[in-house]
């Protein structure tokens, strides 16, 4: 059944797709779960469309409401799509070293976007968030970071999606920024399948964005539990780009750069399996497309110039 | 052949503004030991009672060190450790 009743409703259920190509045998296999599909563009809508469901039940959300919300772009396009069509007022505090394209989808969702200093990254823009959301106590602020609805929603549906797609699932590869997703679909495999290797990929940036003034200032997501964390790596944003053109040219998937980072752990996972010689069916992450990264250089310009390009930006 | 560590911008004061430095160890532990021994100091900002600073994040050959082993995760020649502050995502 794929009728809805409205946009909104069609969160989630997004295909999983085999990559026949950057498979290194028949008994180890890539899958990718194309979160692009998704209302607004990525794996965002569920948590985003997850805490306004759960924000409306609480009484918490009320009509002609102000959403504020820390973001480097995806859940801050999310949530200003499902805030235009049910009429509250959207304010996004996002780091100003991120790509123009986000900047556009906002405003064309009415969005009103506040810009957090390059310097710190998301950390400023949380900390700017926090300060305004106590300068505004009418204002809402759903907090991705640590709402346990974003999680949740990947216990109740992503993860459930992929087991049933794929019961001989052995890893699933994702993005760590909320932690959100690993969170939900790392509970969820415990539960069901414990068995099953929840592996995350961190991008790393340039010296910029970990430009704080003092250790102390560091931030790790309230969500974030490393009990449902198999193994972490850090991918810098070469690694990624290298990966989403792989992605390109070899399985004609057009996917943003953080998803890029996701194949490279990906491939590592595989390449460990094929060389234990065991089998492996490995779930990754597509996020999302790459419409919003055209601008970075990331699918055409040389390497080189798109690393030093990103070596500011806050990129995935 | 050494452990290349990379430093972060904010831990720089205690390595003459290097961005790397080398260590020599067999696991985690001693190579923060022994560069500590030349850059004294730059452990007590990275250890706190045997364990690794909640905001500090290691990666061993990009892996996170806290799902390999923590402070007793093997390193050889040739690797390479880099340390970062925590910082958000999303």
């Amino acid at each position: 059944m794929v009728r809805y009743n409205s946009l909104a409703d069609s969160v989630g259920h997004t295909p999983l797709v085999g990559l026949p190509s950057l498979s290194p045998s028949p008994t180890v296999r890539l899958w990718a779960k194309l979160e692009d599909r998704n209302p607004t563009g990525s794996i965002k809508d569920r948590a985003a469309l997850s805490m306004i469901r759960v924000a409306e039940a609480t009484g918490q959300l009320r009509p002609g409401a102000t959403i504020l919300e820390p973001t480097s772009g995806n859940t801050g396009i999310a949530l200003a799509m499902a805030a235009k069509v049910s009429g509250y007022r959207m304010i996004c505090v996002m780091p100003e070293n991120t790509s123009v394209e986000r900047r556009q989808i906002l405003a064309m969702w009415g969005a009103e976007i506040v810009s957090s200093p390059a310097a710190g990254g998301s950390n400023e823009a949380v900390r700017m968030a926090k300060e305004l959301a106590a300068e505004h106590p009418d204002w809402v602020m759903l907090y991705q970071y640590g709402n346990p609805a974003n999680a949740e929603v990947h216990y109740l549906t992503t993860g459930p999606e992929i087991l049933e797609d794929l019961p001989e699932v052995t890893h699933v590869v994702a993005g760590l920024g909320t932690t959100g997703t690993l969170m939900g679909i790392g509970r969820f495999f415990a539960d069901k399948s414990p068995e099953v290797k929840i592996v995350a990929a961190e991008p790393r940036y340039g010296e910029l964005v970990y430009g704080l003034r003092n250790l102390d200032e560091g931030f790790v997501p309230e969500l974030y539990d490393p009990q449902y964390v198999t193994s972490r790596f850090s991918v810098g944003s070469r690694d990624a780009v290298r990966r989403v053109r792989e992605l390109l040219e070899r399985e004609g998937i057009f996917a943003g750069l953080s998803s890029g980072a996701i194949v490279h752990a990906a491939l590592a996972q595989a390449v460990k399996a094929e060389k234990a010689g065991e089998r492996a069916d490995i779930v990754l992450i597509i996020c999302d497309g790459g419409w919003k990264y055209l601008s970075t250089g990331a699918y055409a310009a040389d390497l080189d110039t798109t690393e030093d390009f990103l070596d500011t930006q806050v990129w995935a | 052949m050494a452990v290349e560590v990379r430093i972060p911008t904010i831990l720089r004061t205690f390595t003459g503004g290097e961005k790397k430095v080398d260590g020599s160890g067999a696991t985690l532990a001693q190579v923060i030991d022994d560069v500590d021994s030349r850059h004294p100091g730059l452990k007590a900002r990275l250890v706190e009672s045997d364990n690794l600073r909640r905001f500090v994040n290691v990666y061993v050959n990009d892996e996170d060190v806290r799902f390999s082993g923590g402070l007793e995760a093997p390193t050889a020649d040739g690797d390479v450790v880099v340390v970062l502050p925590a910082v958000a995502g999303g």
